[in-house]
């Protein structure tokens, strides 16, 4: 559905929440619906009485007149009774005119019961909606009530959850932070044992580099007894001779040299 | 479905009868938008008295909210147009 009623009714609903944001408390505008409501049926109620009010008055036009009347038939009986045939007459015209009064008045008793009649029912169904309007403002009151109460149940959740994922947050962090740190000591330890890094403290020397350190110190000292030997020999040339000899010899010598000592 | 025929109250319409409203419907946006008066008014008047006629009343002092909201059958094709408009229904709100 895309059509004009779609796009109307999100209109309307947009506004009317945005209306609905804006209002204080909607229990408020249905306090006040319901208020009106009450005025309504009030005037109802009290065109009713109005209606009530005006029947009375005449039917006590009408017993009035009903009475006259009568009074008049009697008066007419008895001046017939006396011979008083013209007062009979006069008599007899005169309630005739009231009969037509009465005969008025009534048609006007029973307009006047019809409208007080529907009236009253006009007004009794007004009471039931008002009632019914009642329920359902009490009913939609409590739901909103409960709606609130709802969210900010929800809302304090909500801010529970947040809490606890920053601690889960932060008990990661602190996780990735250990796991990192074992990771870098253990690559600084391969790296120390490889050789690539220089253990700056000098007290991690394993037998090997002992055996190494010993080893060079031992040419060092061979060298130098060669060297002294030459000085005693002869000239700086025999040195010179003895000393690249004794370089090639280091160079070959310490391979070779290297496992005597081990087997020694 | 509850419908708000505006100014004359809601009517509830069976979910069934939805394709042929939307029919008239889509129709009505077609007019409004290629800005067809005549044609407008009468597929607004055709689609107002179909749900008229699909559609149960509400009383009076039923509190359902609408689903769907149509323009009151005095309405010019203008009107509808301006409430359709970004500004909305209430202007500023």
């Amino acid at each position: 559905m895309s059509g004009v009623m779609k796009r109307m009714g999100m209109i309307f609903r947009a506004k009317a929440n945005k209306a609905l944001d804006r209002a204080e408390d909607p229990r408020e505008t249905l306090d006040y619906s319901y208020q009106k409501q009450l005025e309504l049926l009030q005037k109802v109620r009290r065109g009713v009485a109005d209606v009530a009010t005006s029947r009375k008055r005449l039917e006590l036009q009408l017993n009035q007149l009903q009475g006259q009347s009568s009074k008049l038939e009697d008066q007419g009986r008895k001046a017939l009774a006396l011979g008083r045939e013209d007062l009979a007459r006069e008599a007899l015209s005169r309630r005739a005119a009231l009969q037509q009064q009465v005969t008025d008045l009534e048609t006007q008793h029973q307009t006047l019961q019809g409208e007080e009649e529907k009236l009253t029912l006009a007004a009794q169904r007004l009471q039931a909606k008002v009632d019914a309007f009642r329920t359902k403002k009490e009913t939609i009151k409590a739901t909103y009530t409960a709606a609130q109460a709802q969210t900010r149940i929800a809302e304090s959740f909500s801010g529970i959850s947040e809490e606890m994922s920053d601690v889960g947050v932060a008990i990661q962090r602190a996780e990735d932070k250990t796991a990192q740190l074992q990771a870098r000591a253990g690559a600084i330890d391969e790296l120390l044992a490889s050789g690539a890094l220089d253990d700056q403290s000098g007290l991690a020397k394993d037998d090997i580099q002992a055996e190494l350190d010993r080893l060079s110190g031992g040419t060092d000292v061979e060298l130098e007894l060669q060297r002294m030997k030459a000085e005693l020999a002869g000239g700086p040339a025999s040195q010179q001779a003895i000393e690249g000899g004794a370089q090639r010899q280091d160079a070959s010598g310490q391979q070779q040299s290297t496992p005597r000592f081990d087997k020694q | 479905m509850i419908v708000r025929i505006m100014g004359e109250g809601q009517v509830e319409v069976a979910d069934s009868h939805f394709p042929e409203l939307d029919t008239l419907d889509d129709d009505l946006l077609a007019e409004m938008e290629s800005g067809d008066g005549p044609g407008f008014r009468t597929t607004l008047h055709a689609l107002l008295e179909k749900v008229r006629e699909l559609g149960e009343p509400l009383p009076v002092d039923s509190l359902e909210p609408s689903e769907l909201i149509l323009p009151s059958p005095d309405a010019t094709l203008e009107e509808v147009r301006e409430l359709l408009g970004e500004d909305g229904l209430i202007p500023g709100a």
